[in-house]
């Protein structure tokens, strides 16, 4: 793989849209198809692609096992702390009204942060995967 | 409204329940459990069929609120089977961790096999 | 604020305990933290079932929706007993899993343990809170994937197997419950309990309700591990850590007979017959193969982890079969039960737990005499065992009377009859555990056993105590079942004709 002139080149290529792509996934996803599941697969798809080329040891390099676990509940926390946050404002459990200064602003505010915890959680989740499996040595 | 719709609900009854039966099979029949794992999905699938089906609105758009429609897909069974969808997938990544570890453990994934050499190992302890 | 916010917040302690302990990434840490996360958890749940007692159910909207949008959490006293058992045996287990683990579990992994733990109890306090038949499924996928990597901890190789075979039928079964629930929806359009509830007379057309409640009868009976379906249970408990087995024995299963007595009584009703038999009679049924033939499997079983995990199998029979009577006695005998067999069996694989990290086997013919040199553990082991059968003086005792009365008022007097001769099943079980364990000469392994450390002993001799206080003073926890059965029952007149 390390001779593989095309695809070493092709992958640099294709990493950075494809980062960018996932940010638009998730910035979209209030008025198209997307949110944080789907960025979070496509942004951890151009960290599996970067170990698929360059080797498991360079991947580990920009998004260390340390960091990873961390970032798997993370999202989650930053998920339940902003239902949290609706419990201090004065609504229920997951409640966004109050967030913001209208109901309106505070639902989108509510959800906006609510699917950046999405995206961390899977994004990690997902590389944590690859790095799983691909750390194995054959029995 | 035109005739494909009703043709292509009906054709989704079919391959929902076709998946649903076929899945339990593979997932009864086979011994080889990444094969197991593959008819647990196929199994799952057909749930996700069944609650999306009736959610599907015929010239229905996307439950994006706009003046421009006036008919929309029901959007409660799709936010249920999205969430259905992540539960699949995490089921399936732990069955799939399982399956490496017990490969790992005990040198192949053949249910048979595995218990088989259980069986082996139990007679010469009892001997 | 807290008051008014408690419903969700007895499950949200628990998830942000594990979430915390992952994060902490540092074994001692996560111990303290799964601690007073669950230790706070017990103490939300009581003060629920203390504001369900004094003030009837209590519903809480998620997000502020309306329960025909969003999803709604209802407290209720039927619901209330489950939230405080399951928290009360997650401080349990955690105390007990400090020790245990180090024995058990692999250093870097101990943290991880405590979060699946904690999230483990969310699902199972989440199952027991939510009023949503979707939500619910989410929770018991969120308790059943943690119960199979906990599983997967134990020290021997066949815990993987074990786990694999869980999550394939445990995956069956929570889709069959959700495939159960899709067709609900489809018949009222609505997923929760109260609403479906009163929409149900509507429905002119019974076939769909019918698949509807065998997919979701047969999802949780899976669950459950009611007979035939039980295959799964036995693996499971012998091979899973001490901890995890305590915890598992005393709440998974417990939470899942709560389920299903909800969709029976208050969603399908427990006397409606499908074609010549009822449902009710069909769960009979099972529930009697259930004591007799899961007892008589134990007799000849050799670990004691597993015999007990067959002995559970039986017992969740008493559970269902007080069920299938259906009367206020019957179905208080089966809520007592689920409370009194839960702190029984977390005694008793508890002790068993202790034993096997001291002594280094769980095997009966390994463990001769063993009651010499740990008088303490096999105490509490014994404590539990006469539970089991049903010794006057024990908390087993209360329960099966009840059973009996239960039986008797409905008439089948050769139910009771056979309930007492189940008993004797028991007594040979638990008979030979003590026969092998006070009786014989000690083995090399009970001799060199050494001292049990007493962080493993206080939860486990907390449990025995309780299973022989409530034995002696039932107040408690019959007050507990018998409001429950009422409001089963109660509910139960308002649904299907």
């Amino acid at each position: 793989m390390r001779l593989d002139v095309v695809l070493r080149v092709t992958t640099k290529f294709i990493l950075a849209p494809l980062l960018l792509f996932a940010l638009y996934v998730q910035f979209h996803g209030d008025y198209g198809p997307g949110g944080g599941f789907q960025a979070g697969v496509i942004a951890a798809a151009a960290i599996i692609l970067y170990g698929l080329i360059n080797g498991l040891a360079a991947a580990r390099r920009i998004v260390p096992d340390a960091v990873l676990e961390r970032l798997i509940p993370a999202g989650v926390l930053i998920y339940a702390l902003v239902g949290v946050a609706g419990m201090f404002t004065g609504e229920n459990f997951l409640g966004y009204n109050h967030l913001a200064h209208d109901a309106v602003h505070g639902q989108e505010w509510g959800v906006f942060l609510v699917e950046a915890g999405v995206f961390v959680t899977v994004f990690s989740s997902m590389v944590g995967i690859f790095y799983a499996f691909a750390g194995r040595r054959r029995a | 409204m035109t005739l494909i719709d009703p043709l292509i609900a009906l054709a989704t009854r079919g391959v929902t329940i076709f998946l649903m039966v076929a899945g339990l099979y593979v997932v009864i029949a086979r011994g080889n459990m990444v094969k197991k794992l593959v008819g647990l999905s196929l199994f799952q699938s057909s749930v996700y069929l069944l609650f999306i089906l009736p959610g599907k609105i015929v010239g229905g758009t996307a439950p994006i609120i706009d003046p421009a429609f006036e008919v929309y897909a029901h959007p409660l069974p799709h936010v249920l089977i999205l969430t259905a969808i992540v539960v699949g997938i995490g089921t399936l990544a732990l069955g799939l961790a399982l399956v490496v570890r017990i490969r790992e453990a005990f040198g192949t994934i053949e249910e048979d096999e595995i218990l088989a050499r259980e069986d082996a190992v139990r007679v010469e302890r009892d001997e | 604020m807290i008051a008014a916010h408690l419903p969700v917040l007895v499950v949200l302690l628990p998830l942000f305990g594990g979430l915390l302990a992952a994060l902490s990434r540092h074994n001692e840490a996560a111990f303290w933290i799964a601690l007073v996360a669950s230790i706070a958890t017990l103490a939300a749940a009581a003060a629920l079932a203390g504001q369900v007692m004094a003030g009837g159910p209590i519903s809480y909207r998620i997000g502020g929706w309306d329960p025909a949008l969003g999803i709604e959490y209802r407290i209720d006293a039927v619901s209330a007993p489950i939230l405080l058992l399951v928290a009360a045996m997650g401080v349990a287990a955690i105390v007990y899993a400090r020790r245990s683990v180090t024995v058990e579990i692999i250093p870097e992994r101990v943290a991880w343990y405590y979060t699946m733990m904690l999230i483990c109890l969310a699902g199972l306090l989440g199952m027991a809170a939510s009023g949503d038949a979707f939500n619910i499924f989410v929770f018991l996928e969120i308790s059943s994937l943690s119960t199979y990597t906990l599983i997967a901890l134990g020290r021997d190789r066949r815990a993987l197997l074990a786990a694999y075979q869980y999550l394939i039928v445990g995956t069956i079964g929570a889709t069959f419950y959700v495939i159960g629930v899709g067709l609900l929806y489809l018949s009222t359009g609505t997923l929760n309990f109260g609403l479906i509830v009163e929409r149900l007379p509507e429905i002119t057309s019974p076939r769909a309700l019918i698949a509807a409640e065998a997919f979701i009868v047969v999802g949780i009976a899976l669950k459950l591990a009611l007979f035939p379906l039980h295959a799964w249970l036995p693996n499971a408990y012998a091979y899973a850590p001490s901890s995890a087995t305590a915890l598992l024995a005393s709440t998974a299963t417990k939470v899942a007979v709560y389920l299903l007595a909800r969709y029976l009584f208050a969603v399908f009703g427990i006397q409606r017959s499908v074609g010549p038999i009822s449902v009710a009679d069909a769960l009979m049924a099972l529930s009697l193969l259930a004591m007799f033939a899961a007892s008589l499997a134990a007799i000849f079983q050799n670990d004691i982890k597993r015999l007990l995990a067959f002995s559970s199998v039986a017992q969740i029979g008493y559970i269902t079969l007080g069920l299938a009577i259906a009367n206020e006695a019957g179905v208080t005998g089966a809520f007592l039960h689920i409370m009194n067999h839960a702190l029984m069996k977390g005694a008793a694989f508890m002790a068993i737990g202790a034993i096997l990290i001291s002594a280094g086997s769980s095997k009966l013919d390994e463990l001769a005499g063993i009651g010499r040199t740990m008088p303490v553990a096999a105490g509490a082991l014994t404590v539990a065992g006469l539970a089991l059968i049903g010794v006057p003086g024990t908390s087993g005792f209360v329960s099966k009377w009840y059973l009996v009365l239960g039986a008797i008022e409905a008439g089948r007097l050769w139910l009771a009859i056979l309930i007492v001769a189940s008993s004797v099943l028991a007594v040979l079980y638990v008979g030979r555990i003590l026969e092998v364990i006070w009786f014989r000469e000690p083995a090399k392994r009970s001799l060199e056993a050494q001292a049990v450390p007493l962080s493993l002993l206080a939860p486990t001799l907390v449990l025995a105590a309780l299973t022989i206080w409530f034995g002696l003073d039932a107040g408690f926890p019959v007050e507990l079942a018998s409001s429950a059965a009422k409001a089963l029952l109660g509910v139960s007149k308002g649904a299907l004709p």
